[in-house]
């Protein structure tokens, strides 16, 4: 079993990237080196060659000379002297018949000389009691009335020094390719536990646990910066969700009041028996209420529309500050009637591009606040400026305002300070404002009116 | 009236032919375009209340043929969509008004009777009359029981929508759309604060009111019985 998984194991270590690269440069590595030391022992051993052929081609030379000088005797003399001191060369001079002049080889050797002259060969060289057979080369002359002269070099050590070069490099080949292929394991399983890490985790956030994130090793890697993103892009994720929820939430509990009402009201009423008046009560009581959650339906409709940015090609040059004038004025009455003083501040000719009637709304929206939450006498107040960055509109009341760790809350929908006050409406009206600007591309600002609430419209420069 | 409604949500077309016909107008129901766009070259119908999206053939294309083949009979567009760019779409291709699902029936009520109202032959007003309440169209002037009112602008559009559609009901929304020419929904009911100050204007003191609200649909201006 144990030995089952250690298998699944190395199978998926050897089938990651890290791996396959690793065994692609080792390759290119080890072909590489194989050549290098292809070329190195090439070069050398035929270097070390030369040497022998350049040395038996010196002795000659000096054969030569005597030869010319003092004869098959004076040669016999010679080849008889250099026999006796030189360890490394081998002599061998022979009458027409093959009886040995002089040498220190024991016989012809039993191989056919190459057309050039040179003969590769084995001897056996007494060493101590016993013998050697050791590898050598010479050059084979055939003498005035037969003569038959063998000169040549000893060339075992040479042979045996190829022999271990040879060998030492193909054990570093090996080396080099075990080396390679555990660097290249340890790495990929390294690489395989940070990417299982984060297999894991998004499989734990599939599964529903949206507060995990992806572990961040802190070494900066290529890696890393990739598990930052990744929990940046959960984090975003996380908080859509969470408000998206919130906005079920806050739906399922607004719709099921009235509902709940209803129902309620029109079982009492059937519970009542008959009498057409309590059932007209009744079935216009109902038609209210659904008239009030229709209209909460729509605003959650547009509030969406306008967050999906659909309307978006709808968008074309307004006269911002006839808009602001007419929705102030189609207010005004209900200021007046309120006790209100309702101040306009409306500069000319300042245009925008946008949708018309979304922004009537969020204009209407705003100061329907502004009217409802101003206390009689106070006072509301509507700005339009040109700014150097853009239009600014201002809505601004005397009301009670909104304390500074509440104006982000007020922004989603439902969301109502004063939960006593509740004719204060469904609490879209400042989330419409909101999703309105964002789909502008404006800033919405709410700040202090001291006393009261001020807001704040940024629009870009047209 | 006889109204037309080429509807595919056969419950939904059965309630708007009861409705209508419990305002005593006549409604004749289609289930789909082809249908709809063959009775209404047919049939001779004051009104069409057309959906959007139809099987076979959709709303537009009705609409748009019915014109090119120089059918002039009023159409009330329906749309569960409502977006701004449909009721524009909507009327380009030959609507008269637009109404976005969901909707009160008083609404589409209302509705319909102003469109057959716009659509009478009418020769060019210039005088509007309400029992003893007069409006020159040409001099801006308003008079009760042949005094005068004193109006500002937009209080004279009102009024002058409302002796228009004079003995018929119009929403609050309708007046929002024909009035003051917006398309969105007050949070709270500003038309009813317009319509109180016109009738501080028109009805203050006299015995007899002229402009009456109507509870749960919107407001009337008519005659005394």
């Amino acid at each position: 079993m144990a030995r089952g998984i250690a298998f699944v194991r190395l199978n998926k270590i050897l089938r990651t990237t890290a791996f396959r690269m690793a065994l692609g440069y080792l390759a290119l590595f080890g072909l590489s080196s194989l050549a290098l030391m292809a070329f190195l022992f090439w070069t050398t051993n035929g270097l070390i060659a030369r040497q022998t052929d350049d040395t038996i081609r010196a002795e000659i030379t000096g054969l030569a000379e005597q030869y010319r000088r003092s004869g098959t005797t004076g040669l016999r003399n010679i080849v008889a002297e250099r026999s006796q001191n030189q360890r490394s060369s081998v002599y061998l001079l022979t009458t027409p018949t093959g009886r040995l002049l002089a040498g220190n080889l024991d016989s012809w050797p039993a191989v056919q000389t190459q057309p050039d002259g040179w003969v590769d060969f084995t001897f056996e060289r007494p060493v101590g009691a016993t013998t050697e057979t050791h590898r050598a080369r010479g050059r084979h002359f055939s003498l005035r009335g037969d003569f038959q002269l063998l000169v040549g070099r000893d060339v075992q050590e040479r042979v045996e020094i190829g022999a271990r070069v040879r060998q030492s490099l193909i054990w570093a080949l090996a080396l080099t390719v075990v080396l390679g292929l555990i660097g290249g394991l340890l790495m990929s399983r390294n690489m395989l536990s940070r990417i299982d890490a984060i297999n894991r985790t998004s499989r734990d956030i599939m599964a529903g646990d949206l507060s995990r994130r992806v572990p961040v090793a802190g070494t900066g890697d290529e890696l890393d910066r990739l598990a930052s993103q990744l929990n940046q892009m959960l984090a975003q994720i996380e908080r859509l969700m969470t408000a998206m929820r919130q906005v079920t939430d806050n739906v399922a509990h607004d719709l099921r009041s009235p509902l709940t009402r209803m129902r309620s009201r029109m079982e009492v009423a059937l519970m009542e028996g008959p009498g057409v008046a309590d059932y007209r009560d009744v079935l216009s009581a109902s038609i209210e209420d659904s008239d009030r959650l229709l209209k909460t339906f729509n605003e959650l409709l547009k509030i969406a529309r306008a967050e999906s940015g659909s309307e978006a090609a709808d968008m074309k040059e307004l006269d911002l500050s006839a808009l602001v004038q007419g929705v102030g004025e189609l207010y005004e009455p209900v200021a007046e009637e309120k006790g209100l003083t309702l101040h306009f501040d409306i500069a000319g000719g300042v245009t925008s591009r946008g949708i018309e009637p979304l922004l009537s709304q969020a204009v209407a929206n705003l100061l329907d606040n502004a009217i409802k939450y101003a206390d009689a006498g106070g006072n509301a107040t509507v700005r339009l400026t040109a700014e150097e960055n853009g239009p600014v509109l201002m809505v601004a009341d005397t009301g009670p305002g909104i304390p500074a760790a509440e104006r982000e809350r007020v922004l989603e929908r439902f969301v109502r300070l004063d939960a006593s006050r509740s004719e204060a409406g469904s609490g879209l009206g400042l989330s419409l404002v909101d999703a309105v600007a964002r789909l502008h591309g404006a800033e919405l600002v709410l700040e202090d009116n001291n006393p009261g609430l001020r807001v704040l419209i940024s629009f870009a420069a047209p | 009236m006889r109204v037309l409604v080429i509807e595919d949500d056969r419950r939904a077309a059965e309630y708007m032919q009861k409705g209508l016909q419990e305002s005593g107008h006549l409604a004749e129901l289609a289930g789909d375009g082809i249908e709809g766009l063959a009775m209404a070259q047919s049939g001779n119908f004051d009104v069409l209340i057309v959906d959007r999206m139809l099987p076979r053939l959709d709303g537009l294309t009705l609409v748009s043929e019915l014109r090119a083949a120089g059918g002039e009979t009023p159409v009330l567009f329906l749309s569960a969509l409502g977006q701004v760019d449909d009721r524009v779409k909507g009327l380009k291709a030959g609507g008269d008004d637009y109404l976005a699902k969901p909707y009160a029936f008083t609404e589409l009520l209302a509705r319909i009777e102003a469109l057959v109202r716009r659509r009478s032959p009418q020769q060019v007003e210039t005088e509007l009359q309400v029992a003893d309440l007069t409006m020159d169209l040409l001099q801006h002037r308003v008079e009760r029981g042949g005094k005068r009112v004193i109006l500002q602008p937009r209080e004279f559009r009102l009024l002058e929508y409302l002796m228009k559609n004079a003995g018929r009901v119009v929403t609050r929304t309708m007046l929002l759309e024909k009035v003051w020419e917006y398309h969105f929904d007050p949070q709270t009911n500003v038309i009813d604060v317009h319509i109180s100050r016109l009738r501080g204007k028109i009805d203050k003191g006299f015995a007899k009111p002229l402009l009456h609200t109507v509870r749960g649909a919107g407001y009337c201006l008519r005659a005394p019985e």
